[in-house]
């Protein structure tokens, strides 16, 4: 089971964003637990300057917004 | 042209008068939408390509590798003003900056210009006022994220950050580079290939604003077609002495982004108020936020908040006065 976290500030993009990545990972079929973390401290580890970030398995993957295609292919590499 | 446009539109389509209260309302509202709307797209995707050619990892990692003699705040106060719109990053990048072991008044500098200096702000300003505004508007917020930076930084204000960051600071961890293609060639096939994401980004902040400008523009072009103009001069005309501290600290605490703002005081000032007062009006409104001070309350304590917005009120403050005396409109 893949452990999907999203660094993020609770303003409407950095949301949106969210929302579409549970959705792509439900609609993938990937077995995976997915967990928004908007507390600063809890990012500190993956040294984060831009939000929202994408964090598989404590490794990670992006930062800034990024499109739905790029979430996808982000998603699929994972199964 | 668009005036054109918009003249053959309302006047001969739809056959308003133009000497109307409704025609020129109606009148005012197309040419204003469709004037910012088109420098809107344009400066967010040029902003989009700046900030894919500087990430802000590499800013930091400049800021922090490099002796600049004192051009680090100007060079900070120019990177906020490139960074993007959305101001939810601020603490990511605050405590970024802190571990790459930038001094507190650099991170200041940057910290001031990036909400006051943005695409939106920009385009509004360029679709309303003109150029000389827009210029006067950024060139007042890079001297002020640079001046106040300096000054906030001779009053060692490290001791007034929260523990937790203050702890950051002493371990000043190593800034990773990785990621960061090094050429510029590299970097700039990186920015080719983002073009098309860039210019998805720059119609998805002229979407996400898009209400907040027709809004402004609405209640603008009410105002420009109902209200008498030289309304407000009786209140806000620039002879008043508390024209300016009064407008400040009223905009201080709000939380209306630069769209909505805008266009509203582009017919505030055509009704009579001073370009000057509502010069600094626009950068309390943009610049300063209740809700940014309650995101800063995670890293610094209360009392270097107050500090902070307290200078920066001051400083526009008398930036405003001083627009009022100098410049003649």
């Amino acid at each position: 089971m893949k452990n999907i976290k999203i660094l993020m500030s609770q303003c409407g993009c950095n949301i949106a964003f969210a929302e579409s990545v549970e959705k792509i990972v439900k609609e993938s079929g990937l077995d995976a637990s997915v967990s928004r973390i908007d507390d600063v401290v809890q990012m500190l580890p993956y040294n984060v300057m831009t939000l929202p970030a994408l964090v598989i398995d404590e490794r990670l993957v992006s930062t800034g917004k990024i499109s739905e295609d790029k979430i996808k292919e982000l998603i699929k590499g994972e199964i | 042209m668009i005036q054109l446009f918009t003249d053959n539109l309302v006047y001969n389509i739809i056959g308003l008068d133009g000497s109307s209260p409704l025609g020129s309302t109606i009148n005012f509202f197309v040419y204003d939408s469709l004037k910012i709307i088109l420098i809107l797209l344009f400066i967010s995707f040029l902003m989009g390509l700046l900030n894919t050619f500087f990430p802000i990892e590499a800013i930091r990692n400049f800021l922090s590798s490099h002796r600049l003699y004192g051009i680090q705040y100007f060079l900070a106060a120019i990177f906020g003003a490139v960074t993007p719109f959305c101001s939810c990053s601020s603490i990511p990048l605050f405590i970024g900056f802190v571990r790459g072991g930038i001094p507190l008044g650099v991170t200041f500098s940057f910290l001031i210009t990036s909400p006051l200096v943005n695409e939106v702000a920009i385009a509004m300003l360029a679709g309303t006022f003109g150029l000389k505004v827009t210029v006067i508007y950024v060139g007042s917020g890079v001297f002020l994220g640079t001046f106040l930076g300096m000054f906030l930084e001779r009053f060692k204000l490290e001791r007034f950050l929260s523990d937790w960051v203050k702890n950051l600071q002493r371990t000043n961890e190593s800034v990773n580079n990785d990621a960061m293609p090094c050429s510029l060639k590299q970097r700039g096939v990186q920015v080719l290939q983002k073009i098309p994401q860039v210019a998805r980004d720059a119609l998805g902040v002229t979407r996400s604003v898009l209400p907040y400008v027709l809004a402004g523009i609405a209640i603008g072009a009410l105002m420009h077609g109902y209200v008498p103009s030289g309304f407000f001069e009786e209140y806000l005309s620039k002879d008043k002495w508390f024209a300016v501290p009064l407008a400040v600290i009223l905009a201080v605490p709000m939380y209306a982004n630069a769209a909505g703002v805008i266009p509203i005081v582009e017919v505030l000032v055509q009704k009579g108020v001073a370009l000057g007062t509502a010069l600094a009006f626009m950068m309390a409104v943009v610049g300063l936020s209740l809700p940014e001070a309650m995101l800063l309350k995670k890293v610094m304590t209360l009392k270097l908040i107050f500090v902070f917005f307290g200078t920066v009120t001051a400083a526009i403050i008398v930036l405003g006065i001083g627009y009022n005396l100098s410049i003649s409109s």
